[in-house]
């Protein structure tokens, strides 16, 4: 804590990796950067919701101290470090992290080639689970008549449970537990997707940055080779027309 | 997705009216008690909190009823309930036994007297009694170092000084269903313990008289006094209480909160148990004063939840206080200072220590720290501006108020001003409270309290640090040996491993579960621990450990995570061999025989000739 505020009141530019990046009052590093086309690595970010903070992929270094991008206001002069091969080593390290935490299997997963875990995991070079994997016993949820839910894939990024609550004022979603056990839970009599107010074009029905909630009948509309991340990696497909 | 936008309102919902299968009287129970906090979103822990009381824990039809009543999604509410250690989505005992477990308590037996009192009563650790009658768990701290082990009944009654003999009675009572309010008041029993006292724990003023001094300076001349006394926040990080008090009052808003953080959960603290048993006058003074300063018409002290025993009492001195004009409206006679205080009681969890979380956890949610800026001083409780200090810090603002900012600044050293309580346990012929000016010698707190043969002191909890006796000339303070208060001392029979593995399943036991690095690392830290502890580890799991202490330092959300291996790092850095005790060789290189993989294949197979091992392949 300072004396005073630390985000800007005014417009500036700030230093990322070498390249001045022009930021709006308000600003978060992550947004000023995005915004700019500059690419840092995040899963629970999205440029439409307020900061959040919690899968730390996005963590920069900020004048020498660590911030995650998503959460440090944008300041005149700042000297950011992104794409460092400390800070990706961390960021590799913390997806073998999610990666050991669920249930990850790639292969058989028809998020595959669109899962954002799964770009952000070839862009930082990871090529094994490092830990051991925790192979927890989590439910999948087939009751909706529409939408999958599946918790083995479940990286906790609230992303759902923050478009259901802002967007679809439908309060689907919440997180449970505390420690290694937490989970998301669905708003419902039951705890059954299929018994909650979820419809198959709400925003949360179609948020996940993985595969732990699909929309189903679709599963391979797309073929494996011709997906979002198939094409180009994630790096080159930062969301910059949003705000 | 340019729709996907809005503004996040946590789990609020039309009220929509679902069918329950509650008995009519629980139902008028719970209508009562929520009635009671006015139906009101922010007192969702406390309402959890006392209907809990009504069976022991809380079956979905109440979370149904509380949401409800409350215009909450079902799932917020269980999602809150879900997150607090003492609130129970599932059936507990009867009887619901918590031992403490932190490492003094280890030290001093605990983990025997749990397995006696489990084996008479036929129980499980973690599991019901078929009959329901108890169940029995493991608890962090409760901040009965000094005088245990001890245990906790029902989340309200804590039985001190554990031993066999307690035990067998215990299990006795149980059998026969007497109520804890009825086993002997002695096992109750709580000592102060104070062994030395300074400033802080001497002579107390008369209620009321330093507040006077402080009205007669008027808030700001108040706080510049404050100013001149350098006083730091007693809580660990040492903010500058005036700084912090300054902000508050300066931030733009519609009102004021001044809170007390008195969610001492750091393990081996006990000395915010000790001023609001003894002391509470001190206290609920230096609250007032803050209010005074900064401005605040409302307080809220957070109690945890371990120490609900103390509630009666704190609200019989804050009662006599309203009659003494010394809260409530015109106080002293003051027309315009109307400043009151409620208490919030915790439900057990140690995230709620650091500000921004406890805030959350006093808004009715889970207890997540928040991003910060804005700091609690601009966007605080209610998005209001808020103060929030250790109960250690009010208590000395009551006597620098009395006795002037420069007196103050005279005790201790230039940066760490004035003196620090420390709870002191562990192996020592003295455990209890102790005061000292600021700068006093590790070695010479050792002295005091009868410790001998000592082989390291953890000052300021697990998240402090761990120093060997080679550092025993350093000092209390600021600028060389921080702590928010906690000592704990360990001879040279003591594993400095055990009390290693001991912080790190306290740290994933305790973790919020928001953040990556924490919520998986302190799980892989507690697995690397246990490897090590089976004798199964290798020098690569500490190189693993090293690298996780590394991650969690760098990338967590909060300090909870950052400090998380702490001890881990120190111990390591100066009880190597502690550690290599543990490992089958120093040497050793992890492999996979392969060979050996496949003897489960032979079996399947019935097969042992020459083909099926891997040796005789080509």
């Amino acid at each position: 804590m300072t004396d005073q505020r630390i985000d800007a009141l005014s417009p500036g530019t700030f230093e990322l990796d070498g390249r001045d990046v022009e930021f709006a009052p308000g600003d978060t590093i992550l947004r000023a950067a995005t915004r700019a086309g500059h690419y840092i690595p995040h899963l629970c970010w999205k440029p439409e919701y307020g900061p959040h903070g919690s899968c730390r992929v996005c963590t920069v270094k900020v004048n020498g101290r660590t911030g995650a991008a998503c959460t440090v206001m944008a300041g005149a002069g700042q000297e950011v470090q992104s794409n460092t091969d400390e800070l990706n080593a961390q960021r590799k390290t913390l997806l073998q992290m999610l990666f050991v935490e669920g249930n990850h299997f790639c292969p058989s997963c028809e998020k595959s080639g669109d899962c954002l875990l799964q770009a952000t995991a070839y862009e930082v070079g990871m090529t094994g689970p490092h830990f051991e994997e925790l192979y927890p016993n989590r439910p999948v949820d087939a009751s909706h008549a529409d939408v999958l839910l599946d918790l083995n894939r479940c990286i906790l990024c609230g992303l759902c449970v923050r478009a259901s609550a802002m967007v679809d004022g439908k309060n689907v979603f919440a997180i449970d537990g505390h420690g290694i056990a937490t989970r998301l839970i669905v708003n419902s009599p039951s705890g059954l997707l299929g018994d909650s107010a979820l419809q198959v074009d709400d925003c949360a029905a179609h948020i996940c940055p993985v595969g732990a909630l699909l929309p189903k009948r679709r599963g391979f509309a797309t073929p494996i080779g011709q997906r979002r991340f198939d094409i180009s990696p994630v790096s080159q497909q930062v969301e910059k027309d949003a705000t | 997705m340019g729709r996907c936008r809005g503004v996040y309102a946590p789990g609020f919902v039309s009220m929509d009216s679902t069918p329950t299968r509650m008995d009519t009287m629980s139902s008028e129970s719970l209508q009562s008690l929520i009635a009671r906090h006015q139906a009101s979103p922010h007192a969702l822990v406390q309402i959890l909190r006392e209907a809990q009381t009504l069976q022991g824990w809380l079956p979905r039809e109440y979370l149904v009823e509380i949401a409800g009543a409350l215009g909450l999604a079902l799932a917020h509410v269980q999602g809150v309930a879900g997150f607090y250690r003492f609130l129970h989505t599932r059936p507990v005992g009867t009887y619901r036994v918590l031992f403490s477990n932190n490492i003094t308590d280890r030290m001093l037996g605990n983990e025997a007297l749990m397995r006696d009192l489990c084996e008479r009563l036929g129980v499980t650790r973690g599991q019901v009694r078929a009959d329901g009658r108890i169940s029995i768990e493991l608890a962090s701290c409760t901040g009965l170092c000094d005088q245990g082990p001890a245990l906790l009944v029902n989340h309200h009654q804590i039985v001190t000084r554990l031993n066999p003999g307690r035990i067998e009675h215990i299990a006795a009572l149980i059998e026969a269903q007497v109520p804890p309010a009825q086993w002997p008041p002695e096992w109750s029993r709580v000592d102060d313990q104070i062994r030395l006292t300074d400033v802080k724990l001497g002579t107390q003023p008369a209620p009321g008289e330093a507040l006077a001094a402080a009205i007669a300076r008027g808030p700001q001349g108040t706080l510049d006094d404050l100013k001149r006394s350098k006083l730091r926040g007693r809580g660990g990080a040492g903010y500058a209480t005036a700084t912090k008090w300054q902000l508050c009052r300066n931030a733009p808003g519609q009102t004021r909160y001044v809170v007390c953080n008195a969610d001492e959960g750091e393990p081996g603290t006990f000395k915010d148990r000790v001023l609001l048993t003894s002391y509470a006058d001190g206290v609920i003074e230096g609250m007032t004063i803050g209010a005074w300063v900064v401005g605040a018409r409302r307080g809220l002290i957070y109690l945890r939840g371990e120490y609900r025993y103390l509630l009666e009492r704190l609200q019989a001195v804050l009662q006599r206080r309203r009659e003494q004009r010394l809260l409530g409206e015109a106080i002293q006679g003051r027309v315009g200072f109307d400043f009151d205080i409620g208490i919030h009681i915790g439900a057990g969890a140690y995230v709620c220590g650091e500000e921004s979380a406890l805030i959350e956890s006093l808004e009715g949610k889970r207890g997540t720290p928040r991003i910060r800026p804005p700091f609690p001083v601009e966007s605080g409780y209610l998005g209001q501006p808020t103060t929030v200090n250790n109960v250690e810090t009010f208590s000395a603002v009551t006597h620098i108020a009395l006795h002037g900012g420069e007196w103050w600044s005279r005790i201790g050293t230039p940066q760490s001003t004035g003196t620090k309580i420390h709870s002191v346990s562990g192996d020592c012929e003295r455990p209890g409270i102790y005061e000292y000016p600021f700068g006093t010698r590790i070695g010479r707190i050792l002295e005091d309290c009868g410790a001998r043969d000592t082989q390291a002191v953890q000052v300021g909890g697990p998240s402090g640090v761990c120093l060997s006796a080679f550092e025993f000339n350093r000092r209390i303070g600021f600028e060389d040996v921080p702590t928010a208060g906690a000592f704990m001392v360990f001879n040279r029979s003591r594993d400095m491993f055990s009390v290693a593995r001991n912080f790190a399943h306290f740290f994933a036991h305790e973790s919020c579960g928001f953040c990556t690095p924490c919520r998986v690392g302190t799980k892989l830290v507690v697995r690397r621990m246990e490897k090590l502890q089976r004798g199964d580890g290798s020098a690569a799991d500490v190189q693993v450990l090293f690298e996780l202490d590394k991650l969690m330092h760098g990338t967590t959300h909060c300090g909870l995570g950052a400090a998380a291996c702490n001890p881990l790092r120190d111990t390591i850095a100066r009880f190597r061999p502690a550690y290599e005790r543990h490992l089958q060789s120093l040497h050793f290189v992890p492999g996979f025989d392969l060979d050996a993989e496949l003897s489960q294949a032979r079996l399947a197979t019935a097969r042992d000739d020459s083909a099926a091992h891997l040796e005789n392949k080509e």
